[in-house]
């Protein structure tokens, strides 16, 4: 599997999440993922991209387009906030710290092929998802 | 700030979201809505996500919220023309709206609002001015 293009999105205020929500598209529509696939993952990314900014205080996203045996779309969301304490909490539905349906996560996780997250209390948060063709 | 136009037809409210809105317009669409159903005494809304490209979790938020707040200023909520595949998506997200009415497009969308302001008026009589 190689990446064939990688490009960095800044998810730092709210009018980024469009932004990212725009570019996923172009480059899942590009590679020719179908209308479902391109709409669960930009809808996992945008749910990504706000927890980036809402709970992470910003940071951003990066995306691969991946080429092998399978073509598929890799993105990175990363924060330098207070991480997350307990994961397996957080990924359950209903969990929220902030104000809202405490979907974000959980559903995200749902949307994708793979998801992957790394977070450490005091240095910040790295989310991984990839959705194949 | 962009602002998404609410439109009065008789006793509905419609409204058309043709922009991918970030969460601040989805806001000021909640804010707007419930001032307009209070300033017209509308007895309906009907409101028109065809182009819309996705739902997550904070615009569907919105769309139960607003449902929800008409239905406390008696005015019936129906969002029309979902795209099938933001209905998929929305449901493996793991929202199902709670509370909201839904209708394939606008015209089976008015022909709903019409039929439950008119049982609502049987039941109750029409409003007094």
């Amino acid at each position: 599997m190689a990446v064939v293009s990688t490009e960095n999105v800044p998810v730092k205020t709210e009018p980024d999440v469009v932004a990212v929500r725009r570019r996923v598209r172009e480059v899942a529509s590009q590679l020719g993922l179908s209308l479902v696939d391109q709409t669960k993952l930009i809808t996992a990314a945008s749910e990504l991209a706000r927890n980036t900014i809402i709970y992470g205080g910003g940071g951003s996203m990066e995306m691969q387009v991946l080429n092998g045996p399978r073509n598929g779309v890799r993105l990175i969301f990363q924060d330098n906030g207070p991480g997350i304490p307990d994961i397996e909490l957080a990924l359950r539905d209903g969990f929220t710290t902030g104000s809202g349906l405490g979907l974000g996560l959980g559903g995200s996780k749902r949307l994708v092929n793979e998801f992957d997250i790394v977070s450490y209390p005091g240095s910040g948060t790295k989310i991984t998802i990839t959705r194949w063709k | 700030m962009d602002k998404i136009p609410i439109l009065r037809m008789g006793d509905f409210l419609l409204v058309t979201i043709q922009v991918d809105m970030h969460d601040r317009l989805a806001m000021a669409l909640q804010d707007d809505l419930t001032r307009t159903i209070s300033q017209t005494e509308a007895h309906g809304v009907l409101i028109d996500i065809s182009t819309l490209e996705i739902v997550d979790s904070f615009i569907g938020r919105m769309l139960s919220n607003i449902a929800a707040m008409s239905r406390v200023l008696d005015a019936e909520t129906v969002v029309v023309g979902m795209q099938p595949a933001v209905a998929i998506t929305l449901v493996e997200l793991g929202l199902s709206l709670p509370g909201v009415r839904t209708a394939l497009n606008v015209d089976a969308g008015m022909e709903l609002l019409r039929s439950s302001v008119n049982a609502h008026k049987e039941l109750y009589g029409s409003r007094l001015h």
